[in-house]
């Protein structure tokens, strides 16, 4: 997908791979990376972890959604509301989410000193800064290596777009392709994972026989780790095609259909909440835009209109199902944006001062961190930035953050050894 | 400042600041009361401010919740009523030195964009964020209709001057015309062309942001903005849609070549010109269009972005409001 961001910022642009051939790549080169030290049952539990993440792209405003100021000189034209959590108040904008509080908690005080896209998206989905030539793994692909069943056919990663596409990320660095993203563009099913209609099941079998037959030859002379993990992953695409109604969010329930809107982003939590209920680890929900350099107010009620009610339709639902005890929601941005109101009634970057919501797995509940000033402009308590937050995603599933990936002998470290979680947040 | 003419004198080409106004808070819209003796401000700090045009005297009224877009008056200039972004209503005794409301009440959900009084003053419609418009008795208070029909929110209302009808506009760029007392819409001008969806940005953007009747009552205009290639960055043009009133036909659609902005107010003179205020990344202008031409005759650039106005009752001034906390008057008088 492309983002379109206002400030003509082309960030997010990912490579590009078609999806049953990087399939194919990826279990090659993933399967080799392992923890130094195995995860234990301890720390995974013994259910199945999963991470949801919802992408604001462009830079949600804080002030008109989980930090607002009414009445002061930043506040804007919104107003604050009471949620079902006593003291906790947001903005107006949130009337549903608001309703949900009570499984959610935020964060207030983040300062990722980052204004530009590319770089703070990269730091909150990474834990790290960016820099050159440096590569790190995004959240979904160390959630899908750390916590994906791998006997599982379905890929561990995925993000559902709001646009086109629906190839594979370039998202996963040193731990392969195997853990980057299958991008579900506007919740389509993964592209090339129907049989054509042109080749009938018959012959499909047969071209798939053909396939293992050779390749059986061919191994009983040069197998290797490598050649083995091209066949699994061949299996492992073929038994996703045939597992492709995970993929279909028109099999959930007219009601549910209903309940969650017939607009594309109701769409892409329904199927959100299908993924996860299907055992897909991570799923990460874009919705866009909120870069609102122009008419900041006009476009944040056009635009969380659209997210409150699926968004807490789907908290309602997981905390029903009891999956929020094992699902971390995540609600993030790559940057706040300014207290100041420009004269566009816009409001521009803002990474010194902004809020994240997060809910569910280990996250206590109805919890608030840290603080801004009266008129948002600075963090008054309790200051955090991106690697903290890496570390209480991660560690609010079960992962030991301060263990390392092991990327062919070399130990990489699961989220950035000097930072630390919020440990106040994780019950 | 002496403005003694008519406002047939009035002359675009002579257009120019006379007086400024200032306030501690960025203003939003602007209005001049029927008496002619005071403009009324709103501001981002949730107030609404009077301001005496001679002396200067400047008033607060603080009851508001949020801010406030609507501005409209009694005709006799006793009462002014505001519609604010907290969906209420509130009605202000001028001839009072109480800064307390008369009256206030629940009108909408959400934003009230635009107020608007019948010709005989005796009605005021509204319009908002509920996609609604409503019509009530201005003296009393009391709700008398509600107008249901649009599918996005109402950004402008508008009584006709003579006939029986109001006029709503919305984000989507659809006007409707509304018979009295029916309440039914009985016709819809299309002013698509004032409404954009940008799919990259997934967002609706523009809207019906003006609208005004000629003098002759033969056409309509409907003022916003189009070519919004980045909406969120703040790229658009102006434009005004001129509609002819009984055939619905579009007839001209006024531009202003150069410049990036869009309407935020538009009014025609009485001196026979149409006349804009325009705010956006070229900055704030005051824009005149003959009846002629599809580009504007003159332009005033402003000495900071416009996001409102209004026509003094002599026909010779015009308000503006700022972001750089100023109200100012500029004067169309050909001489001082």
């Amino acid at each position: 997908m492309r983002c379109d961001y206002a400030c003509g910022s082309f960030d997010h642009l990912q490579a590009r791979r078609k999806f049953m051939g990087s399939l194919a790549s990826g279990a090659t080169l993933g399967g080799l990376g392992v923890l130094t030290r195995p995860l234990s049952a301890e720390q995974l539990k013994r259910k199945q972890k999963h991470v949801l993440v919802f992408n604001m792209a462009g830079g949600l405003s804080q002030l008109e959604s989980w930090d607002p100021k009414p009445s002061t000189a930043t506040g804007g034209p919104f107003r604050a509301i009471p949620t079902s959590v006593p003291g906790i108040h947001i903005s107006e904008l949130l009337p549903k989410t608001a309703e949900q509080m009570h499984h959610l908690a935020l964060v207030r005080s983040i300062n990722t000193q980052e204004n530009d896209h590319g770089k703070g998206s990269f730091m909150m989905q990474t834990g790290r800064a960016q820099m050159p030539g440096v590569s790190y793994p995004k959240i979904g692909a160390v959630a899908a290596k750390a916590l994906s069943d791998n006997q599982n056919s379905l890929p561990g990663h995925i993000q559902i777009t709001p646009g086109g596409g629906g190839n594979r990320g370039n998202d996963s660095a040193y731990l392969g392709p195997k853990y980057s993203s299958v991008v579900l563009g506007n919740g389509n099913p993964p592209k090339n994972s129907q049989r054509p209609e042109s080749l009938s099941e018959e012959a499909d079998q047969r071209r798939n026989e053909l396939r293992r037959r050779m390749n059986d030859l061919f191994a009983n002379r040069r197998r290797t780790a490598m050649t083995d993990a091209y066949t699994a992953s061949y299996e492992q695409a073929l038994d996703l095609m045939h597992r492709r109604e995970v993929f279909d969010v028109t099999k959930e329930s007219k009601k549910d259909q209903d309940r969650y809107g017939s607009h594309d982003f109701g769409r892409h939590c329904l199927l959100a909440r299908r993924l996860l209920e299907r055992g897909i680890t991570f799923v990460q929900v874009t919705h866009s835009n909120y870069d609102t350099h122009n008419e900041n107010f006009n476009f944040h009620l056009e635009q969380l209109g659209e997210f409150d009610g699926p968004f807490a339709t789907l908290v309602s639902d997981l905390a029903s199902s009891g999956l929020l005890e094992n699902t971390l929601i995540v609600v993030l941005s790559e940057f706040g944006r300014t207290p100041n109101i420009n004269q566009y009634f816009g409001r521009d970057h803002w990474g010194k001062a902004w809020s994240v919501c997060l809910g569910g797995a280990n996250i206590q509940s109805g919890a608030v961190w840290g603080a801004t000033n009266a008129q948002g402009t600075e963090v008054s308590e309790n200051e955090v930035d991106h690697g903290h937050l890496f570390h209480t995603y991660l560690q609010a599933v079960g992962v030991d953050t301060t263990e390392s990936f092991d990327i062919d002998g070399r130990p990489m470290p699961i989220a950035d050894p000097a930072s630390e979680p919020i440990k106040d947040l994780l019950s | 400042m002496k403005l003694p003419m008519s406002a047939a004198a009035a002359d675009p080409k002579k257009v120019k600041v006379v007086k400024e106004f200032v306030h501690d808070s960025p203003l939003i819209a602007c209005r001049f009361d029927p008496t002619g003796q005071y403009v009324v401000a709103t501001s981002q700090d949730n107030k609404v401010l009077r301001w005496d045009l001679e002396s200067g005297e400047k008033v607060e009224y603080t009851s508001h919740d949020s801010w406030v877009r609507g501005i409209e008056f009694s005709k006799d200039g006793k009462w002014l009523i505001t519609g604010g972004f907290d969906g209420q209503l509130a009605w202000w005794d001028l001839s009072s030195t109480s800064t307390e409301p008369a009256r206030k009440l629940d009108a909408h959900e959400g934003w009230i964009r635009s107020c608007h009084s019948s010709p005989n003053g005796q009605l005021l419609v509204t319009g908002g964020n509920d996609n609604l418009a409503k019509i009530w008795n201005l003296g009393s208070g009391e709700l008398l209709h509600t107008l249901s029909g649009h599918e996005k929110n109402v950004y402008s209302v508008a009584f006709h001057p003579t006939l029986n009808c109001v006029l709503t506009g919305d984000l989507a760029g659809v006007v409707n015309e509304w018979d009295w007392p029916n309440h039914q819409v009985t016709r819809s001008f299309d002013a698509k062309a004032l409404h954009t969806y940008n799919g990259g940005q997934r967002v609706d953007f523009g809207g019906v942001r003006s609208l005004a009747i000629s003098k002759d009552q033969k056409q309509l205009a409907c003022g916003g903005l189009h070519n919004a290639s980045n909406p969120l960055g703040s790229v658009h043009d102006p434009l005004i849609v001129l509609f002819d009133w009984e055939s619905q036909e579009v007839t001209k659609s006024l531009i202003a070549p150069d410049l990036k902005g869009g309407i935020w107010r538009c009014l025609y003179h009485t001196a026979g010109f149409l006349f804009a205020a325009s705010g956006g990344s070229s900055g704030g202008y005051l824009l005149f269009w003959d009846m002629e031409s599809e580009k504007d005759i003159h332009r005033l650039k402003l000495p900071h972005l416009a996001r409102d106005m209004d026509l003094h009752l002599d026909g010779l001034r015009i308000a503006t409001s700022h972001y750089d906390k100023k109200l100012r008057i500029c004067s169309l008088a050909p001489q001082d």
